[in-house]
């Protein structure tokens, strides 16, 4: 198993904040307060979730007048596609050391 | 050797072995077997037993699997749960008698974060996100992307 970025599954692990990362990937640029409309929870725990995102990169936040504005950064995304590839790797290996230990058996 | 991701971003290995099935269930069930080929383990052939593999910590993982028994059919049928930095999957193996030996399949399927199951409707479980998540990437590459 490699090294993966451990901000960014600490990001990902909570369901409410894939969703507002969803949200903003897919309809772009969004402001606290739209957020707040469509998550169901309060302000401070968006902002407070915003605030792991940016962390991890998958946001950028932009001030603009009293507003900030957050957009989604996907290429932060990579090292959970590589970790997820490396699952096929794991086991590939694994098939061979069952094959090998299965030769070994039979002696 | 046969490897396949479908959308839902499951993991399929299927292998034409040439031993018996009996054989085969002994290597994927005995604990002692089992730590030659996956990793060390205090597993048991006992549906709802937990145990955990345990591999060389690295940078950002302790080594630690935890997992739970969820099948056993000897000779035919095993799975367990799977779950290690958040995200909860499951590993089924499924054993059928072949031509000179065994149709040894693994599935490793269903990545999704523990606490979607408190979510209201779990409807951005893991499964969801990583399926759109090729999508998102492929986009990168795209001109005028980023």
């Amino acid at each position: 198993m490699q090294a993966v970025a451990d901000d960014l599954f600490k990001a990902l692990a909570d369901p409410t904040r894939r969703a507002i990362f969803q949200w903003i990937a897919r309809d772009g640029e969004q402001t606290v307060h739209s957020l707040t409309a469509r998550a169901g929870v309060s302000q401070p725990a968006v902002s407070k979730h915003l605030a792991i995102l940016k962390i991890a990169r998958l946001v950028r936040d932009r001030r603009e007048g009293r507003e900030t504005h957050y957009s989604a950064q996907p290429r932060a995304l990579v090292p959970l596609i590589d970790w997820m590839s490396h699952y096929g790797v794991f086991w590939r290996d694994r098939f061979e050391r069952l094959e090998i230990l299965l030769n070994k058996m039979e002696k | 050797m046969n490897i396949s991701n479908p959308p839902t971003r499951s993991l399929i290995i299927e292998k034409d072995m040439p031993h018996p099935p009996e054989k085969i269930w002994l290597a994927l069930t005995q604990a002692p077997l089992i730590g030659q080929w996956l990793m060390s383990n205090d597993f048991q052939p006992v549906v709802g037993h937990k145990f955990t593999l345990r591999s060389t910590p690295v940078p950002n993982w302790n080594g630690i699997i935890d997992c739970e028994v969820q099948v056993i059919e000897p000779n035919s049928r095993l799975s367990y749960s799977w779950g290690t930095m958040g995200m909860m999957s499951v590993v089924a193996w499924t054993l059928t008698p072949a031509k000179g030996g065994t149709r040894v399949r693994m599935e490793h399927s269903g990545f999704r974060s523990e606490e979607d199951a408190n979510y209201k409707g779990a409807s951005y479980g893991w499964q969801k996100f990583i399926g759109g998540l090729e999508r998102v990437v492929a986009a990168l590459d795209s001109p005028g992307k980023e």
